[in-house]
């Protein structure tokens, strides 16, 4: 008989279970200090956030697994998981001011913040396509809740109401393609899967293909790549700022993450096939997610789009593959976010109580009312078109460098010349800060401080310069995290 | 090396960083103390930079003040400056030009003074950075970085139609230098397979022989991105927009440092690391650099504005530059080395005349001036001599970059010297008919009628200039010398990676064969 669960299964996943228990303890709190306010509860989603890192690195290694192989804590969770503790810890610094001028003193906001990190996290450690399915589920339906939070407002209502709809459809093409694989290989499990499939196999039954088409349809939704982005300026629009912020960044990672696994490990006899597949979904998305988000004049709206275009490059880095690739997928995922999350941050700084700034012209003169948080937004929108010395650059160049390696030259030029496309608008608002007179709308005088916002921004202006300069070090660590993924 | 033990070069590159730091430090509304101190950092910097003329071995060929330090080593790209006998000008017109303008600018910006002088310093950094990069990864860095600051000149500083020229500077340039981007990774990638080794190392790259159909592809997207900036014909729609636009410290350090870059760049790495296409696209190069020198004349001779006339002599001069380049002798490379410097004096010199008239009377128009010898003689007398140097007249430093390139050209095929020395002739036409416009003849507007003369600022901004127009014209010998292993070293190098049978040899006048360059000594006395 099959031995029982030993500690080592608990080890393994042991990061995941103190943000679980702590999202708990968090609602029990909650519960008993209502009225308090939601600081402490804050404060205290940071803490199992640091505890939860901590753990993640001294569980890291290679060879650990556990509930029978279906989860690790190999170097490639590890840094994922990482990434996913970096996000979900700038989102709780956006929700601090955020939910007091939203009059929103839920507590459960927090517990579902630390349940969705969660589930990232389970996507990124798991070796087993419904283990992905349950870490997926987790961080969705968090989300959902996540983005209707504000329950007065109807957009946020709205955006929640479509989320779920769409998610859930996604859900459903994911599971069948996860039944249909299961048909034709008989385990769950990704090296299972990838012994099973055999060259003849790949080309012969057509359960393989249905279920790696439901399958990218399934996570094409949840990432939103093209054509399956629909929902994302909606959703995005109408969720809750520090929502947004967290929804363009985390899940889009962990969806990644958990997508290059199955393809790269499980699916790798048909690494010709997806990867054509992809290259199109990847040209496509970049491009449509540029060509929309120069006709934005809302800043939110703006910086939703161009998440789009962004799951494109990172698409496009899992393309190419290998270890170059496979660590600009890693590498892109943290500079994405830190770049998103402080241009959110920012717009969340420079709102006033219950009314948030998110039209471009809200910011006109804005560069000399606050002169070095609107230099912070300047750093951060030259990351994001990715112009050398930020973040964004040295993850664009790490991806372009991959492709050229390997021979996508056309995936490069395309790719560069997106970058172009998109420095025009996200240009537009370092045009409206410097360039143009304050309107009657704008910011007149300094935003109030707020140490949180100040922290985000901050810690993501410099990870993003620090990323940008001297990049090496992060660099060397995500290529060796996927080393051994790469070298399947 | 160093230098006397200090990094000469990255002290150079990153002294105006002080004064960015500084001037942060100051108050906002101080306009005052941030001019000074703007003035302060990149005259020291100019100063430190004549270090480099007190260290430089003319005679050694190879780079000097070399400094290579690792710096990302997950993919190779190192932190790799260094000097020779092309770029030591360029530096110190860059930290001259830089200092001009602070002074040149003082009374003309009013606004957000302090943010004017952080975004000409960080400029200065970004330009002083791209000639000295050996390395590919750090060049490219610095050639992206630099436009920004060049961004927010033209767009916060500029004048009416400053958002439209700001970007279009920006999109235009970016989309040719990302192409520039794929192909810099694909030399990579080909030296990597070569060698084995991942390195962005220019001088390594040197050594690369690239297969054929290759070649074409990688010089059209370096030669693209250097032609946009140049800027060769047709890629020079963005220049006349950034100029006029821009605020005159803008145009100044626009023309006189940004366009060598261009230039610069043929002759570190487009030219030397596909001599094979350049070869095959040599034809091609030279026609188009004569059409720029002919068509940017003939464009200034309608131009009712004096800056757009200007910035359009730009692109006349600039195709000199490019000829001489193409002529692959040392006559024509020198000349267009001495005219890459003589350019950026002579336009930053009349950039600078037409934005202090502008300060007086706010309006460009030639139209609107006439006679204004009567209250400006000084100043009338100033702007003739600059012009004059422009025109290239004997004695003044545009006549031994012109003469030369034109005596290069010529060797290669007589026609490359008869159709741009026609373009002397419109540069003649069309500046000395702005000056009798704008000068002589009677005084139509009585708004000119009041109007002072050169300030003793502005006098103290010029000298430098007219010190050198006349320096370099009379007495060119020191900056030939300096830069003349170089230029033969760069010979050399082109001329070697290319066919010998199509080697363009000189088509003799009389029956005597010149089949290798001649060495014609350039100087006088020579020890």
């Amino acid at each position: 008989m099959k031995p029982a669960l030993s500690a080592a299964d608990f080890l393994v996943f042991l990061p995941q279970t103190v943000l679980i228990v702590m999202g708990m303890v968090v609602v029990l709190f909650d519960l008993y200090g209502r009225g308090r306010g939601t600081r402490n509860l804050a404060l205290l989603s940071l803490l199992s956030l640091a505890v939860a890192a901590y753990a993640q690195v001294a569980v890291a290694g290679d060879g650990l697994r556990g509930f029978g192989d279906t989860v690790t804590s190999d170097l490639y969770a590890t840094a994922f998981n990482l990434v996913f503790i970096v996000v979900t810890a700038l989102t709780v610094l956006l929700s601090f001011r955020y939910l007091d001028y939203q009059g929103l003193e839920r507590g459960e906001y927090y517990a579902l913040l630390l349940f969705a990190c969660a589930g990232m996290m389970i996507m990124a450690a798991a070796l087993d396509l419904l283990m992905i399915f349950i870490g997926l589920e987790i961080l969705s339906i968090s989300s959902y809740i996540l983005c209707g939070i504000v329950q007065r407002d109807l957009r946020s209502n709205e955006s929640a109401l479509k989320y779920f709809l769409l998610g859930a459809f996604a859900t459903g093409f994911l599971l069948y393609g996860i039944a249909m694989l299961y048909g034709a290989t008989g385990s769950l499990l990704l090296r299972d899967i990838r012994t099973a499939l055999t060259k003849e196999a790949v080309y012969t039954n057509p359960y393989i293909w249905m279920g790696l088409g439901l399958l990218l349809v399934g996570f094409g939704f949840k990432i939103a790549l093209v054509p399956f982005h629909m929902w994302t300026p909606d959703v995005y629009e109408g969720a809750p700022t520090p929502i947004t912020a967290f929804l363009s960044t985390g899940p889009k990672a962990a969806g990644f993450a958990a997508l290059a696994r199955i393809l790269v490990e499980g699916l790798s006899a048909a690494q010709a096939e997806w990867s054509q597949v992809l290259w199109l979904l990847a040209v496509l998305t970049m491009t449509v997610g540029n060509v929309i988000a120069i006709q934005q004049d809302n800043l939110k709206r703006m910086l939703a789009y161009s998440s789009i275009a962004h799951a494109g490059y990172i698409l496009a880095a899992l393309v190419v593959g290998g270890r170059d690739g496979l660590g600009a997928v890693l590498f892109y995922s943290l500079a994405y976010a830190l770049m998103n999350s402080g241009a959110f941050a920012i717009l969340i700084l420079a709102s006033a109580r219950g009314r948030e700034r998110v039209v471009f012209s809200d910011y006109a003169g804005f560069g000399y009312v606050e002169p070095v948080i609107a230099l912070a937004m300047f750093v951060f929108m030259l990351s994001l078109a990715g112009i050398p010395l930020t973040a964004g650059f040295t993850g664009k160049f790490q991806i372009f460098k991959a492709a050229i390696d390997q021979g996508y030259i056309w995936l490069a030029v395309i790719g560069v010349l997106n970058s172009v496309v998109s420095l025009y608008y996200y240009l537009r608002i370092v045009v409206v800060m410097y360039m143009q007179p304050a309107t009657p709308g704008s910011l007149t005088q300094p935003a109030p401080p707020s140490i949180p916002l100040y922290a985000a921004i901050g810690v993501s202006a410099l990870g993003v310069l620090a990323l940008g300069i001297f990049p090496s070090w992060t660099l060397e660590l995500a290529l060796r995290s996927v080393s051994l993924l790469a070298a399947r | 090396m160093t230098f006397l033990g200090l990094p000469l070069l990255s002290l150079i590159v990153f002294l105006p960083l002080v004064g960015v730091v500084l001037l942060f430090l100051v108050d906002r509304r101080s306009a005052e103390l941030a001019k000074w101190i703007a003035l302060g950092t990149s005259g020291v910097t100019f100063l430190v930079s004549l270090a480099l003329l007190w260290g430089f071995d003319p005679q050694a060929a190879g780079f000097q003040f070399v400094e290579q330090v690792a710096w990302i080593p997950a993919w190779g790209a190192e932190y790799h400056l260094g000097l020779d006998g092309i770029t030591l000008f360029l530096v110190l017109l860059t930290t001259l030009l830089t200092w001009v303008a602070v002074l040149g600018t003082w009374h003309a910006v009013d606004r957000h003074v302090r943010e004017f002088m952080i975004t000409l310093l960080l400029l200065e950094v970004g330009m002083s950075g791209v000639f000295v990069a050996l390395d590919v990864f750090l060049f490219y860095v610095f050639w992206e970085v630099m436009l920004f600051p060049m961004y927010f000149l033209i767009g916060v500083w500029g004048s009416e139609r400053r958002l439209y020229a700001a970007i279009k500077f920006v999109v235009y340039t970016m989309t040719a230098s990302v192409l520039m981007l794929v192909a810099i990774l694909a030399v990579y990638y080909a030296n990597y397979r070569a060698t084995g080794r991942l390195t962005f190392d220019l001088l390594e790259w040197y050594k690369l022989g690239i297969g054929l159909p290759a070649q074409y592809w990688l010089f059209a997207a370096f030669a693209l991105a250097f032609a946009v900036k140049v800027p060769m014909f047709p890629f020079h729609t963005w220049l006349p927009d950034a100029h006029v636009e821009a605020p005159t410290a803008g145009s100044v350090i626009l023309a006189g440092v940004l366009l060598k870059m261009g230039t610069y760049g043929f002759i570190r790495f487009a030219m030397p690391l596909f001599p094979l296409a350049v070869q095959a696209a040599l034809p091609y190069l030279i026609a188009l650099s004569i059409v720029g020198i002919v068509y940017g004349a003939l464009v200034c001779m309608v131009q009712p504005d004096m800056k757009k006339l200007v910035a359009y002599s730009s692109v006349s001069h600039l195709g000199f530059c490019m000829l001489g380049l193409f002529a692959l002798n040392t006559q024509g490379v020198q000349g267009a080395v001495i005219q890459m410097l003589n350019h950026g004096i002579s336009t930053g010199g009349l950039f600078l005349m037409v934005g202090m008239v502008y300060e007086r009377r706010h309006t460009k128009a030639i139209a609107e001036f006439g006679g204004l010898v009567e209250t400006m003689p000084k100043y009338a007398a100033v702007f003739l001599i600059v012009v004059l140097s422009s025109i290239g007249l004997p004695s003044l430093n545009g006549f031994v970059g012109e003469y030369l390139v034109l005596l290069g050209a010529f060797q290669v095929n007589p026609w490359y010297a008869i159709v741009p020395a026609s373009a002397v002739i419109l540069a003649a036409i069309y500046l000395l008919w702005m000056v009798q416009r704008v000068f002589f003849g009677p005084m139509t507007n009585p708004k000119n009628r009041g109007l002072s003369d050169l300030s003793l600022r502005e006098l103290a901004v010029m000298a430098p200039l007219l010190l050198f127009i006349v320096w370099v014209g009379v007495y060119p010998k020191p900056f030939l010398s300096r830069s003349e292993t170089s230029v033969n070293a760069f010979i050399r190098q082109v001329r070697g990676g290319m066919h010998v049978q199509a080697d363009p040899a000189p088509k003799p006048l009389a029956a005597r064969a010149a089949p290798e360059p001649v060495r014609v000594p350039l100087t006088a006395e020579r020890q």
